[in-house]
């Protein structure tokens, strides 16, 4: 069972109540181990609900969702479940229970029964990973929000999980602070094959996953290559979301004749492409 | 209705062994009908300058001026300047608290002592300005909607009480992107079509790109520069230094002068970025 680290979402569905549209509908997607996915979508396009039903904090009305193995309507395997995929949400002041750094760290493992000898080792190592190994003995609260993030995050590590489910965990920071906890994530997903699904209303990010979902009125509208995704453009803006700004400049561009290759993202690839077509004379 | 800061300092913990300077000898001067955007990295002391500006914070040293006078004065009705100037905070939508939108509204000209029909004027008044429909929204309670409906409410809040001066902490923080417009758009609209004064508190470079008439720039409690975006924007060395980003279609220029072209050093609105690139173009392909 260890072996299959995929996360599977089979037809679900899932409604708050019955009388009130579904928030989900017909949702089927499978996520790749060691995939970073991200996932877009307006407020109420279903993207928190379905981030809630990964790691069983919902279950679905119908259809199943499977997490390493384990689907998650067995109550059983609900611990199993969480330890495997540990859930960073949107605000840092929400998630830290300790009023030590490491305490924090601890707070998951101790509710596992790991050792306390045993647990040292993985705090420290969880610490490390998100770049907070100096700060293990200080209040949390004297902490910046991205700081308090990568701590939530090095909480999830130390329970060694497969995947990390976050929550537009970005929202609530400051550009620095946006930076570091993503680029935490990534080494995290390249160098230890974590697998991350990624929610974010920020297109820049969304950019750099490997795969990007579209949510839009509980369904998943769009799945590809950000470049594939964010090239639909007109779809794109009839969900109510945007495309980074480079991809909607380029596609200005184009609409006024110049040829520019499809899927540009990023400022890099735009002044690339500008080389291409506009070479610069060398004699004048 | 000018505001004017004078050589303002503040220390928090003053006396204490975590004494920290949070703002550092800052002066400036907002006339009426400005936009103006703050910007500066976490910290920079951002949040402590706009909670001056209607007397929450008081100065350890140096003055806040409105109208010329001193919002610190002895004989000043602190009251009646906090009205003029309305001060939207970080998420403020987490201060709603009435049963319905209108009555969350109407709690600010309902303490000032308004008439019902005064009252009910200012509600609608408000509703109009941060586009939500009386019929619609008026009875509805503002725990229903979403959270960008949430944060309109709180700032219709602040408009009911008809301030000369609207001073916002992040107004379009944590929300989609149709939430970021909508408010942007509304403030747009205030300050073009109601005259106020906008002071506007921002990480988004994109964002100031469009709205503002200037900005001032801080960092480490001290104002670093100030401009309109064009001159400021152009800086994009002396931003990278304190740390901020320039808006995406400056950082695009400045690769491309980084390639050998050359661009004027102003380019930062999409628009204008867009017309010089497809001039180069053309002019490229006519050879």
């Amino acid at each position: 069972m260890l072996s299959d680290t995929r996360v599977q979402v089979a037809d679900v569905s899932f409604s708050y109540d019955e009388q009130a549209a579904p928030a989900l509908s017909g949702v089927s997607a499978v996520i790749e181990p060691g995939s970073f996915v991200a996932v877009l979508g307006h407020n109420g396009s279903g993207k928190s609900t379905l981030a809630k039903l990964l790691n069983a904090l919902y279950l679905p009305t119908e259809g199943n969702v499977v997490v390493c193995g384990y689907n998650t309507r067995e109550e059983k395997y609900v611990w199993e479940i969480r330890q495997r995929a540990g859930m960073i949400f949107q605000n840092p002041d929400n998630q830290i229970v300790a009023t030590v750094v490491r305490e924090d760290v601890a707070f998951g493992l101790e509710n596992l029964g790991v050792p306390t000898e045993e647990m040292i080792p993985r705090i420290e190592s969880a610490l490390s990973a998100v770049r907070m190994s100096s700060f293990s003995d200080k209040a949390p609260h004297m902490l910046s929000g991205g700081q308090k993030q990568r701590v939530a995050i090095a909480g999830i590590l130390a329970m060694e999980p497969s995947v990390i489910i976050a929550d537009e965990a970005t929202a609530m920071l400051d550009p620095s602070g946006r930076k570091e906890v993503l680029e935490t994530i990534r080494a995290l997903n390249r160098q230890k094959g974590i697998t991350v699904i990624w929610i974010t209303h920020f297109m820049e990010e969304a950019a750099l996953a490997d795969r990007v979902l579209v949510m839009s009125d509980g369904e998943i509208r769009l799945s590809g290559k950000p470049a594939e995704v964010f090239d639909r453009m007109d779809e794109m803006r009839e969900m109510h979301l945007d495309v980074p700004h480079m991809t909607s400049l380029a596609g200005e561009l184009r609409a006024a004749g110049m040829p520019l290759r499809p899927g540009i993202l990023t400022v890099e690839e735009l002044a690339e492409e500008v080389e291409r077509l506009c070479p610069l004379k060398s004699s004048t | 209705m000018p505001i004017e800061v004078v050589h303002l300092t503040h220390c928090y913990s003053e006396g204490s062994a975590l004494r920290t300077v949070a703002l550092n000898d800052v002066s400036f001067r907002i006339e009426d009908g400005e936009f103006v955007g703050i910007i500066g990295h976490t910290g920079s002391g951002k949040s402590t300058l706009v909670q001056h500006l209607n007397g929450l914070l008081k100065p350890s040293s140096g003055q806040v001026l409105i109208d010329g006078e001193d919002l610190n004065g002895e004989h000043v009705n602190r009251r009646v300047l906090r009205q003029r100037i309305g001060l939207v905070f970080q998420y403020p939508e987490y201060q709603l608290f009435e049963e319905t939108v209108a009555k969350d509204i109407a709690f600010g000209p309902k303490n000032q002592g308004l008439s019902a029909a005064e009252i009910d004027e200012r509600v609608r008044y408000a509703m109009d300005c941060v586009h939500l429909n009386y019929d619609k929204y008026a009875e509805r309670s503002p725990f229903e909607l979403s959270g960008g409906q949430m944060r309109r409410v709180a700032i219709a809040g602040v408009l009911a009480m008809r301030p000369s001066v609207l001073i916002l902490d992040e107004p379009t923080a944590g929300l989609d992107p149709r939430g970021r417009d909508k408010i942007l758009t509304m403030l747009e609209e205030l300050h073009a079509r109601e005259n106020v004064t906008i002071l506007m508190v921002s990480h988004s470079m994109d964002d100031m790109a469009r709205l503002a008439t200037r900005l001032i720039v801080m960092s480490e409690g001290k104002i670093v520069a100030e401009g309109t975006p064009r001159e400021i924007f152009a800086r994009d060395d002396m931003m990278t230094s304190i740390g901020l980003d320039v808006p995406e279609a400056a950082r695009l220029c400045a690769a491309l002068r980084a390639k050998g072209y050359s661009l004027p050093a102003d380019l930062f609105m999409p628009e204008e970025l867009k017309e010089h690139l497809l001039r180069l173009w053309k002019e490229g392909s006519a050879c």
